[in-house]
């Protein structure tokens, strides 16, 4: 199996008040392709610190990365902002979709970025919201759709791009426990067919449907 | 990539109309104020120039302001003919009578010339002829009549062949001036009678030349005409420059464009400023955007968005506003002038292509300029922190 992540000792050192907090300190963690894996932790142990450098939002001080064989290093902001169009698909806890754009459309966004053709995008978005089972709504406004249908749309538009990494940053935080089972569902689904997800989560119940889960603690990595 | 940026923009812009529309009504004014402007200058410009060379411009006028007891006679004008530079030269004296048909009396002016004025001046019959060197040497009592004093007079155009009393002398009608449509010339020559120089001089109680009026022998070489007026005068009066007086009515011209050109720069330069505060807007409101769609800014960058594709949205964004407000100032410019040519009546105001392409150009760059510091300002935002802003 590949491996879609190696780290090797990363660490992120903040500066707060002249005192340095190491958000990361020396986390190592491999994930190889098809992994279902969820990451826990209580707030402030590093885990939105290892997701940003996960999902190549922010660069680690020290340390290595190699995203899908490729070292995440001096990257320029160009260069960084082009793998995470074309690696990785980010599901956030509030959506993060555009208001002013319908289903269709967010889920359009990354592949416009990619440069690809009108009818080739609207292919793929029809493709990745028949995945989600939003092929009804998919004329609608994220403020038309329920919380549970605003997510997967998200994950729509995640899949989109055909990422190495569907990277999840709490995807169940803002839903009922009802429509957060059914998007848990719908990543079990999506691990199925291959994808290789990241589910960061302070949520055990949550983690614990991952089929392999690490913990973050004080900036440091523990499988379980 | 670019049909992309412009359907963002678009939608940018229609969803907050009002404010957009409040954004450009800056540009609008400012494009309308040059636009405007300009073309009143310009229309102004064209219509003061056409009367100006309906007057004639390619002519030199010569008064005679003091004759030192020489005074100049037709003979001697002949003289000055002779030179290569000159192609024709009428003499020409003006003298207020009473004009008398019938039971209609009026005021009118009384015009002394020779037969060459009428080429001179470039007038054109209605019917009839104009004074021939004949009348002149003749002192035959004859006139041209210009169509207001045929009008005036007779009721009738063609008014060849009647007795017109001049200060109770009998003069027969041998011709009537075509109809001029230059407003200027009407104003100035009113209801005028030309007679034959001989005859109208002595009516002055000045039976020798105070006046006259050269054409030069090449449309080209009016200076070369002055300067041999000039220098013929000089030799006349005892270099004495002060005892004449000469004008070109082609510097004239010069110095008609050049006060118009400073007019336009000048009231092009204010419109230009207000474009300026309009640009100033657009960018204000353009850093509130900026602020307001901070999150929608993180999340583009998140999915995959460069800096440059951000910088390229807010920019076509700015350039947009102020380009549709070109449009809608030019329109209203367009509809302004249109009411202004209306009122206005004999001019009429266009809007030229050039003041369309300057105007354009003008709100281009500045939504351009003013754009640039709020896109960039966009561009540089860091994505986490993007994220993370509720606004």
């Amino acid at each position: 199996m590949n491996e879609v992540i190696r780290m090797k000792e990363i660490t992120r050192v903040y500066e707060i008040g002249g005192e340095k907090v190491y958000a990361l300190n020396k986390a190592s963690l491999v994930i190889r392709e098809g992994e279902f894996v969820s990451i826990i932790g209580p707030s402030g142990s590093g885990k939105s610190t290892l997701m940003n450098i996960i999902g190549c939002l922010d660069a680690a001080d020290s340390g290595e990365y190699y995203l899908d064989g490729q070292n995440i290093r001096d990257y320029s902001e160009n260069e960084l902002a082009h793998i995470r169009n074309k690696k990785i698909g980010f599901v956030f806890q509030n959506f993060n979709l555009l208001s002013k754009m319908t289903a269709e459309e967010n889920v359009e966004l990354p592949l416009i970025y990619q440069g690809i053709s009108a009818s080739e995008r609207k292919l793929r978005a029809k493709e990745a919201l028949e995945r989600v089972g939003l092929t009804q709504r998919s004329k609608h406004k994220p403020l038309e759709l329920s919380g549970g249908q605003q997510q997967r749309v998200a994950v729509a538009r995640a899949l989109a791009t055909k990422p190495a990494l569907l990277l999840a940053d709490e995807p169940t935080g803002n839903l009922d426990s009802k429509t957060g089972a059914e998007i848990m569902e719908l990543f079990h689904e999506l691990h199925r067919a291959g994808n290789t997800i990241v589910l960061i989560t302070h949520n055990d119940e949550i983690a614990a449907q991952a089929e392999r889960r690490i913990r973050i603690m004080d900036g440091q990595v523990t499988e379980e | 990539m670019l049909i992309q940026s412009l359907k963002m923009a678009w939608n940018a812009v229609v969803s907050n109309k009002m404010r957009a529309f409040l954004t450009m009504l800056g540009i609008i004014i400012g494009v309308v104020a040059l636009v405007v402007m300009v073309s009143l200058v310009n229309g102004a410009t064209g219509a003061v120039t056409s009367e100006i060379s309906a007057l004639g411009n390619d002519m030199i006028i010569a008064n005679v302001i003091d004759d030192k007891g020489n005074p100049i006679y037709l003979e001697d004008l002949s003289v000055l003919e002779k030179d290569a530079a000159i192609g024709a030269v009428s003499a020409l004296s003006q003298v207020n009578a009473q004009g008398k048909h019938g039971y209609q009396e009026k005021n009118i002016t009384v015009y002394a010339t020779e037969a060459s004025y009428f080429d001179i001046q470039g007038l054109s019959l209605d019917s009839g002829r104009y004074i021939r060197s004949s009348d002149v040497e003749n002192r035959s009592f004859v006139c041209v009549l210009s169509d207001t004093a045929a009008e005036d007079f007779y009721g009738k155009m063609d008014a060849t062949g009647e007795t017109l009393l001049i200060d109770g002398v009998p003069y027969t009608v041998v011709g009537v001036l075509a109809e001029n449509d230059s407003i200027m010339s009407s104003m100035i020559s009113g209801t005028a009678v030309y007679v034959p120089f001989s005859v109208g001089s002595r009516m002055a109680g000045q039976p020798y030349v105070t006046g006259f009026y050269t054409a030069a022998s090449d449309p080209n070489g009016l200076n070369e005409a002055e300067s041999a007026v000039k220098s013929w005068l000089m030799a006349r009066f005892d270099r004495d420059e002060d005892a004449f007086m000469l004008m070109n009515m082609s510097n004239v011209m010069d110095a008609m464009a050049m006060v118009t050109d400073t007019l336009s720069l000048l009231l092009g330069g204010i419109a230009a400023i207000s474009l300026l505060v309009g640009g100033i807007g657009i960018m204000n409101i353009m850093l509130v955007s900026v602020t307001e769609r901070t999150k929608e800014i993180g999340i583009r960058k998140a999915i995959g968005a460069t800096r440059g594709n951000i910088m390229s949205q807010f920019l076509i964004e700015a350039l947009m506003i102020s380009l549709i407000g070109c449009l809608f100032g030019l329109g209203l410019s367009w509809l302004i002038l249109r009411v202004v040519s209306v009122i206005a009546g004999s001019i009429t105001f266009a809007m030229s292509a050039d003041v369309v392409t300057l105007a354009v150009s003008f709100a281009s760059a500045i939504g351009l300029i003013f754009g640039l510091y709020p896109a960039n300002k966009a561009a540089k935002k860091h994505p986490i922190e993007a994220l993370r802003y509720e606004g």
